[in-house]
């Protein structure tokens, strides 16, 4: 059988092309795959469709991208907190599609589920169902259309062979909807762990929607708000 | 005299009916969190994907990864939960969750709630904010009465660009408490000392 596990970053990342659509999990920076941001920050790829929540947030995660005018477009739901994308789309240059976070979720789970579209009661009435079918149930819904990726990168706290993985706190986030939404998934972990490690009923995505996986290093976890008892 | 912030969200905390569920917006409807009464075991979500929020974790035990939607750390309670993004939203959407407290830029007689952005203005996104409002059993505006130009922020019509049509059930400002019934506005309280003619509506 071919291994899932590959050993270094380089290899698990090669195979990333210009032009291509990638889905970055994390939620600002909480639960972002920082070694393989780093690593395609190194690529010299151009022309990126981005889908990620915020685009990296403080001056950190996906904002080298931005930095380096990697990114052709992006997807997201919120620019707050990114003063560098909010530069790139006041000086118009980067395309954006700002997409209502559960609507954004849930076409990125459609994707990786087989569904084709669905109606939502979100944005109805709202410039973001400008162009959308509507369609009257309880409630006026409009039609939102299943979201995919060339490549999905993600992070998870564990992680074994077959690429089963677990999910560390609020961590999770996009994560597993992303990993299941892109033609070929690329995931690092803080611990790769034998198989069986991770007990079955604990699993929080099932391997089946991992192609590759590889121990991550030098992880940061950088907190943007810190907030403690006095 | 008007509330102040602490007034305001001090005052929210007690609208809630005991072991419900709450999303709290970013800002000043985060501090509605610290006047919750403990006894009403009320379970906090945020939309990152946990419910069951308590407060701000106990000096160096914050983790980077348990953080709430303003991406601040936190703590949780023992009832606690945690979930992937697509879940979080089912359970707004789904009308699971029974209030949700956020700001605004204006609410108008309908319920009709602009919050997201002023065009020509620098962008930051809805967020989860088109989702709540469309989805939460209950939704609560906290927002200041006034803008800076000092015009209400409740009004007859909407300008903005909307974040959900027919929304919003009830307002929380300085200078009380107000329910959107039926295309009017109805007082339910007062600040002390203030009267109907200082809310300047221009209906």
């Amino acid at each position: 059988m071919n291994s899932k596990v590959y050993s270094t970053k380089e290899e698990a990342l090669r195979d990333i092309k210009s032009n291509s659509t990638i889905m970055s999990g994390g939620f600002g920076l909480c639960g972002i795959p920082e070694n393989s941001i780093e690593h395609i920050a190194t690529m010299n790829l151009t022309n990126l469709t981005v889908i990620s929540n915020n685009i990296g947030n403080s001056g950190r995660g996906l904002v080298s991208w931005l930095k380096q005018n990697m990114i052709k477009k992006a997807i997201c739901s919120y620019v707050g907190g990114n003063p560098d994308l909010e530069e790139k789309i006041s000086n118009k240059e980067i395309e954006i599609e700002l997409v209502p976070q559960g609507t954004f979720s849930e076409k990125i789970r459609a994707a990786g589920l087989g569904i084709r579209a669905f109606y939502t009661p979100t944005g109805y009435g709202t410039i973001i169902a400008e162009g959308k079918e509507v369609k009257e149930f309880d409630k006026p819904c409009i039609l939102e259309t299943a979201m995919h990726a060339d490549y999905a990168i993600i992070k998870a706290q564990k992680g074994d062979p077959f690429g089963n993985l677990w999910f560390k706190e609020t961590a999770r986030n996009f994560s597993p909807l992303m990993a299941m939404a892109a033609d070929l998934t690329i995931v690092e972990v803080e611990e790769l762990v034998s198989l069986g490690e991770i007990p079955p009923e604990d699993i929080h995505l099932p391997g089946i929607f991992v192609q590759r996986i590889y121990q991550g290093s030098n992880y940061k976890n950088d907190i943007e708000f810190l907030r403690e008892k006095e | 005299m008007p509330w102040t912030k602490e007034e305001m969200a001090s005052y929210t905390s007690t609208l809630f009916k005991d072991g419900s569920s709450v999303n709290l917006g970013i800002g000043l409807p985060s501090l509605v969190a610290d006047y919750l009464d403990v006894t009403k075991n009320i379970m906090i979500h945020s939309e990152n994907g946990v419910l069951g929020v308590e407060g701000r974790p106990l000096k160096g035990k914050a983790s980077p990864t348990l953080i709430n939607a303003g991406k601040e750390t936190i703590s949780i309670n023992q009832s606690a939960s945690y979930f992937d993004s697509s879940l979080s939203f089912g359970m707004i959407r789904g009308g699971h969750l029974d209030y949700c407290v956020l700001g605004g830029m204006e609410v108008d007689i309908n319920g009709n709630l602009a919050n997201w952005m002023i065009p020509g203005k620098k962008l930051t996104g809805m967020g989860g904010a088109m989702d709540l409002v469309n989805g939460a059993k209950n939704i609560f505006v906290l927002m200041s009465h006034f803008n800076k130009d000092g015009d209400s922020k409740i009004v007859k019509s909407t300008k903005l660009p909307l974040t959900g049509v027919g929304v919003v059930n009830e307002i929380i400002t300085d200078l009380g408490h107000f329910k959107v019934h039926n295309g009017r506005i109805e007082v339910a309280m007062l600040a002390d000392g203030v009267i109907y003619n200082d809310c300047k509506f221009n209906f």
